[in-house]
Order: structure tokens, then sequence, then C-alpha cells
């Protein structure tokens, strides 16, 4: 189900504060962030941003393709290993 | 003979049917497509004459259908797998990509079953 036009979207504005004041400075740090939601507009593309998976920081280098996915997309959550029969994985 | 599209559709069924062959058109669209050429839906495919192929054939042309639409989804998948996201992970990994479970089912993505007889023995993936 996509989101409502009339809302726009949903950016977390303490990131949209940072990224504004990157581009304004031209200095190019990583933000790290916890807002995995957050959908990545066409100012983020060219910066890095460190997104929480619940145990560390993933980086994500946003690039044009990125724009309009949110950032939890690019910062897996869970970690497969295989099963416990598939020995010639690895 | 009813070439359209680079494909032969079949001689004996409905024209409605008959177009279905087609990849990327289904009921609807070949419904929609012998509406504006104004051919009965039953008409059997060999029993179109030249004309009515004629514009059938040039509603068609603006149709993105077989080979163009095939890249066009292969592409789309391609551009998911590259900028690295939970989708184009599940694509490459070949699972179910939309949040299906997978604890069960899911065997189209998947494949055959591969079952494991013994947890030390490594069966054939």
């Amino acid at each position: 189900m996509a989101r409502s036009l009339k809302k726009g979207p949903y950016i977390a504005h303490h990131l949209e504060k940072k990224v504004v004041k990157m581009n304004e400075s031209k200095k190019k740090t990583v933000i790290k962030t916890w807002s995995r939601a957050s959908m990545i507009s066409p100012d983020y593309v060219g910066h890095t941003f460190a997104v929480h998976n619940g145990n560390k920081f993933i980086p994500v280098y946003v690039t044009e393709n990125m724009v309009g996915h949110k950032f939890g997309e690019f910062s897996p959550t869970r970690t497969f290993r295989g099963h416990s029969g598939n020995r010639n994985e690895k | 003979m009813a070439r359209i599209a680079g494909i032969d559709l079949p001689k004996h069924k409905r024209g409605v049917i008959g177009l279905t062959y087609i990849f990327g058109i289904g009921r609807s669209t070949a419904e929609r497509i012998l509406n504006e050429a104004g051919i009965d839906h039953s008409v059997k495919v060999d029993a179109w004459d030249d004309d009515q192929l004629t514009k059938i054939r040039t509603i068609i042309n603006e149709l993105k259908v077989e080979g163009a639409l095939r890249s066009e989804t292969q592409l789309n998948i391609k551009r998911l797998v590259d900028i690295n996201c939970y989708r184009g992970m599940r694509h490459r990994n070949g699972l179910p990509v939309r949040g299906q479970r997978t604890k069960t089912n899911c065997r189209t993505r998947k494949g055959k079953r591969k079952t494991v007889a013994n947890k030390k023995k490594a069966t054939k993936m």
C-alpha cells in the first residue's frame, strides 16, 4: 500500500536538517541514523549514511538509483549463515 | 497464418484467446484490442482477413510486448540487484521478494525440495 501523496514522503526531520547543512558547507561526513523508515530524497545522492540495523551501523553510499527507496532496505537486519546440511556452501 | 509480434498464433482458437499467446497480452488487453479493431471476439484466428490483421498489428505495435517487455522486467530486477537493497538480495538468493513466509511453501521461487536426510550427511543441492 503506497503512502498518501498528500502527505509527501516520510523523511525524519533531523536527517533533512543535517543534509541541508552538509550541502551548504560542501562537506561530506558519514551521518549516523536510526531512521530506517526515512525515504532517500534526491538531495542525498553522493552522501554516505550509516544506517542502524539493530546491532551496528551499515555504511550506505547513496547513488541515483536508490532515490525513492528507504534506508532500511540497504541495511539487512538478519544474517543467514546457511543450513546445517549444506556443507558445500562456504 | 497469423504471425503477430514474432509469434505464431494458434489457428484453431478464438481471437481473444489466440491473442493471449503473445507475452504481455492477457484477456483484458486482448478484448480491448479486438474492440478497437472492431472484430468479434469469437472469430477464429485463421478467419481474420488481411485488413483485420493489419488493424490488430498496428494496435499491438504501440504496446510493449514480447522481447521489449521481457527486457524491461529484467532491467527492473537488475536495478534492484545492483543497488544492493533488500528486494535485490531476495532476487539474488532466489527467495520470495514480497515478504511471504519461507518456513513452508514458496516452492516456485525455491525450486524443487532439497531434503536434508541426516544432519551430518550433506545431500546434493
